[in-house]
């Protein structure tokens, strides 16, 4: 026992690996959420009147909606007004007006793994990266043009494609659908924009990464990603912040549309910073991602691995309006020390012959509180919808609390659905035989949870697979107990 | 809104009515309810625990309340039987809310049994009343409260330690009535250690006149003591039933609840379990068979305070024409609860493309060293194992009865009174045939 608290210790100090500060000069605005910040935030990035209006509805309404308390969650009291609400990390340059990017961005994404430079990049992936408020550079844009397919920031396509934006932003999440989601509307500042035309399979995955830098800002960026008839997509969505002592604020929309046999793989590696062992400080990860099926025959995939956040509070869904559409999440969400997480996923099932599969994975350890939330509705219509549900809780620690709340709102007598949950830990006879075989206990521990999440893990595509499997073994140092 | 200032107003008027016939503790509680019920009002449908039972519009019926305590339960022993065949009951009635047992039935009992009226035995046994009375019943939502403002009796259940009984002890609820009526039922059982007796509580109703029963039970079930308890609700369209279960277990105690919901209207049970002591055991299973409009709500709570206790959750649903089911279940295991063994299983038919089912199956645990698991379905019968039986001369319908009556069996299998057992096998497969309206052993259904 001793042993194994000094083995706790050890590891308990061990930093969070991207949490270090970069020395960018940022133009930070003056925080504070009034309409004349939005016009401002609006004004900056050179908005058309319709957007500003769309922003400025969405704050009205926001005004009106009192914070959700329904999670399974204990978020302290925000101060909305205390935020700076653009931060802007690319200095201009004097003489035409363009913007520079300052070497030490460059570097920035470098350390964190994630080279802008085109040569240096991993073959096949193309990324879109994100600081505070600002897309910093997007990779492959010209290659990925030749093919029809537009990958660019979501204040580029606000001025090339506006057609496009004003077409699909905010109809499959709506400014009234929830208090975070009508706050990024009022003052959502960048993001990805993705459409891959009818018939066109993305040569490459497509990701974006999101760092938070600045002090006292929030990051509330906004992606839409729009696959029309026939086409296919693997999106990629990875996240790091430096560590500050106080709590940062992320509220972000990601929003997809489905089309006509179109499929849609969307991935992510969420590693926000979690907060030091004892709770203080961490992102508040506020998120809402919804895609829509609209499409015959098409399909989307979710898969999220979770390990970073104080609060985590997102649920993926899938909105199954076509006939024969799919809608599948696969998640594995771990938390430590005292990091809270209330996840899941809802499908609504309205076309007929929908299928979805929910497998979710939750480790909880430290004395942290790890919630599943998942909503199954059949309508009226939907005849013939099948489901699976399960998900599971591994409890490391006797600290900790793992919850699972499914809803099953069942309103078509053809349907199938299936749910089940277990919860249980690390079972002393595995860790035995494992010690027999010479393998260390925390090792031990790093094999069964990496085998017990590998039915999500597999659904990762190649390169995030492993980086996922390193998060979960060093996320899970130190909870050994 | 209105319609709670209307029962605020009913209650501020007639204090001194209810309060009279009623022993000190009850009139003590019932000035605390009261005070929760007016700042809280009824359970709205947004209440999380109230998700898709709309129980406030179920008072906005112009109901009659029985204050002065006019009509008595006299008449009904002779004109009423509930027989279980070859079960051996010691009987007791309660006519809309006023309970009574014939002095022959309760000499059946062993000594130190006490059974009888909340306010008699307050008289005799006042200590039982103190200790008891609304102890777990007070954190109960504002349906409960609402039943403690306005209860003026009860049923009182005392099993005295080490005291086993062998007969059956059958509580046959009725509700008479040529106007609309409003009841407010109480049931206090106390099981001291190493008791064990078997209850069965049926509920009738024999009026077309729009009914809501509300209904309180409290259980305490001491060391090493065990209850059995089985709930059948055989009511009518127009009846709408919010039952509250409260059981408190300690350590060794065994509890097993069948609760079965034949043919009703509107019915709520709220059922909350405590296992307050290491090594309690708790069973809890429930079977509900809906057609027309008719609404069942079933909702539960087990909470696993000590550790080493072991639960066992089994609910199902057949649903038919528009019915609607919902079933929440709950699972709370508390820090201290380490080696907690705990299972839930929710199945549910829907037969029809206008029947509704809503479930939420719930974990939330807070100790690791345990093994919970929960489990729902919802869907059809097998149409395989249907075509099987037609292809060797077993008619569509047929199999189809023989299916549901299989899927029903697994939970009346769990009754522990083989008479009871056989009886329900039978009147469910009635139920299914259409041919069950009532129980056929009450003369006063017909």
């Amino acid at each position: 026992m001793k042993k194994k608290n000094n083995i706790l210790k050890k590891l308990a100090n061990k930093a969070y690996e991207f949490g270090f500060v970069s020395k960018i000069k940022t133009e930070i605005i003056e925080s504070g959420l009034n309409e004349d910040i939005i016009r401002l935030i609006s004004k900056k990035k050179n908005e058309p009147e319709w957007l500003l209006e769309f922003r400025l509805t969405a704050y009205r309404h926001w005004q009106t909606m009192p914070m959700p308390t329904w999670a399974h969650l204990n978020i302290p009291p925000i101060d909305y007004q205390a935020i700076s609400y653009y931060a802007d990390p690319l200095k201009k340059n004097k003489e035409n007006s363009n913007k520079e990017i300052d070497p030490e961005l460059m570097k920035t994404f470098e350390k964190l793994g994630i080279p802008l430079e085109e040569r240096l990049a991993l073959s096949g992936t193309a990324v879109d990266a994100v600081m505070d408020s600002v897309s910093v550079k997007t990779t492959f844009k010209e290659e990925l043009k030749e093919k029809g397919i537009i990958f660019c920031s979501m204040s580029e396509a606000v001025q090339e494609y506006p057609d496009l934006v004003r077409k699909y932003l905010g109809s499959v999440v709506n400014y009234r659908d929830n208090f975070f989601a009508a706050l990024n509307t009022a003052v959502f500042s960048d993001g990805s924009f993705v459409y891959i035309p009818k018939g066109v399979r993305c040569p490459m995955e497509l990701s974006t990464y999101f760092r938070i830098n600045a002090a006292n800002t929030g990051q509330f960026e906004r992606t839409l990603i729009v696959a029309d008839d026939n086409s296919y997509v693997s999106y990629l969505e990875g996240c790091t912040a430096p560590m500050r002592d106080e709590n940062q604020l992320h509220a972000a929309i990601v929003e997809i549309v489905v089309n006509d046999n179109a499929e849609v793989k969307y991935s992510t590696v969420q590693n926000w910073y979690p907060g030091d062992a004892e709770g203080k400080g961490g992102v508040y990860n506020f998120v809402t991602k919804r895609g829509d099926c609209r499409g015959r025959g098409s399909k989307l995939s979710w898969t999220q691995v979770e390990t970073g956040s104080a609060i985590t509070w997102k649920y993926p869904s899938c909105i199954l309006r076509g006939d024969n559409s799919q809608g599948e999440f696969y998640s594995v969400a771990l938390t430590n020390n005292y990091q809270q997480a209330d996840t899941g996923t809802k499908m609504i099932h309205l076309g007929k012959n929908t299928r979805s599969t929910i497998i979710s994975k939750g480790i909880s350890a430290g004395k942290s509180q790890n919630s599943y939330r998942g909503l199954v509705r059949v309508s009226k219509n939907a005849d013939g919808a099948r489901n699976y549900s399960q998900c599971d809780s591994l409890l490391l620690g006797n600290e900790c609390g793992a919850h699972t709340f499914p809803y099953m709102d069942i309103h078509n007598n053809s349907a199938v659905i299936e749910h089940e949950a277990t919860t249980s830990k690390i079972s002393e006879e595995q860790l035995f035989y494992c010690n027999q075989r010479g393998i260390g206990t925390e090792e031990a521990i790093g094999l069964i949870v990496n085998g017990y999440a590998k039915e999500v893990l597999n659904k990762l595509p190649m390169e995030f697979a492993i980086e996922a499997q390193k998060l979960l073994s060093v996320s899970l140092e130190g909870a050994v107990g | 809104m209105e319609c709670v200032q209307e029962y605020i107003n009913l209650f501020e008027s007639n204090k001194a009515l209810i309060d009279k016939p009623c022993t000190q503790k009850l009139n003590e509680e019932r000035e605390k309810a009261f005070v929760r019920f007016r700042a809280e009002g009824f359970p709205k449908l947004k209440d999380e625990n109230w998700l898709h039972t709309n129980v406030a519009k179920k008072f906005e019926t112009d109901y009659g309340m029985d204050l002065g305590r006019k009509a008595g339960a006299n008449s009904v022993k002779g004109s009423f039987t509930c027989d279980v065949p070859n079960l051996k009951t010691v009987r007791g009635y309660i006519v809309n809310d006023c309970f009574t047992i014939a002095g022959e039935d309760r000499n059946k009992l062993p000594k130190g049994v006490l059974i009888g009226k909340i306010n008699e035995i307050a008289e005799s046994n006042p200590e039982i009343i103190d200790s008891f009375y609304n102890q777990l019943a007070s954190k109960g939502d504002s349906i409960v409260q609402f039943n403690t403002s306005f209860v003026q009796d009860g049923i009182i259940l005392y099993v005295p330690k080490n005291t086993v009984i062998d007969e059956t002890i059958q509580i046959v609820a009725q509700l008479q009535t040529n106007v609309d009526i409003l009841t407010n039922r109480r049931l206090l059982v106390v099981m001291e250690e190493n008791s064990h007796a078997s209850l069965l509580l049926c509920d009738h109703s024999s009026t077309d006149k729009k009914s809501l029963s509300i209904e309180v039970t409290e259980i305490f079930i001491g060391r090493g003591a065990s209850l059995d308890l089985y709930e059948l609700e055989e009511t009518t369209e127009s009846n709408t039933r919010l039952g509250n279960l409260f059981v408190n277990q300690k350590h060794d105690s065994r509890f097993n609840h069948c609760n079965i919901t034949l043919t009703n209207g509107f019915t709520r049970n709220y059922i909350e379990v405590v296992l307050d002591g290491e090594g309690a055991d708790t069973n809890i299973n429930g079977l509900a068979i809906g057609d027309k409009k008719q609404h069942i709500d079933n909702r539960t709570l087990v909470e696993h305070k000590k550790g080493h206790c072991t639960s066992n959750e089994l609910y199902k649903y057949i649903l038919d024409e528009e019915s609607i089911g919902v079933f929440a279940g709950k699972m709370l295991i508390c820090t201290d609860a380490q080696q907690t063994v705990s299972q839930q299983t929710n199945r549910n038919l829907c037969l029809t493309s206008c029947a509704r089912m809503y479930a939420q199956p719930q974990l939330e645990i807070y100790a690791d060293d345990v093994k919970c698991s929960h489990g729902s379905t919802v869907g059809q019968l097998d149409e395989n194992a249907l075509f099987y039986m037609q292809q060797r001369g077993i008619p569509a319908d047929e199999a189809r009865h023989l299916l549901m009556y299989a899927f029903a069996g697994e939970v009346i299998d769990n009754i522990k009174l083989e008479a009871l057992r056989e009886r329900l096998h039978i009147l469910v497969e009635k139920r299914f045939r259409g041919e069950l309206n009532h129980c056929k052993g009450c003369n006063l259904c017909k």
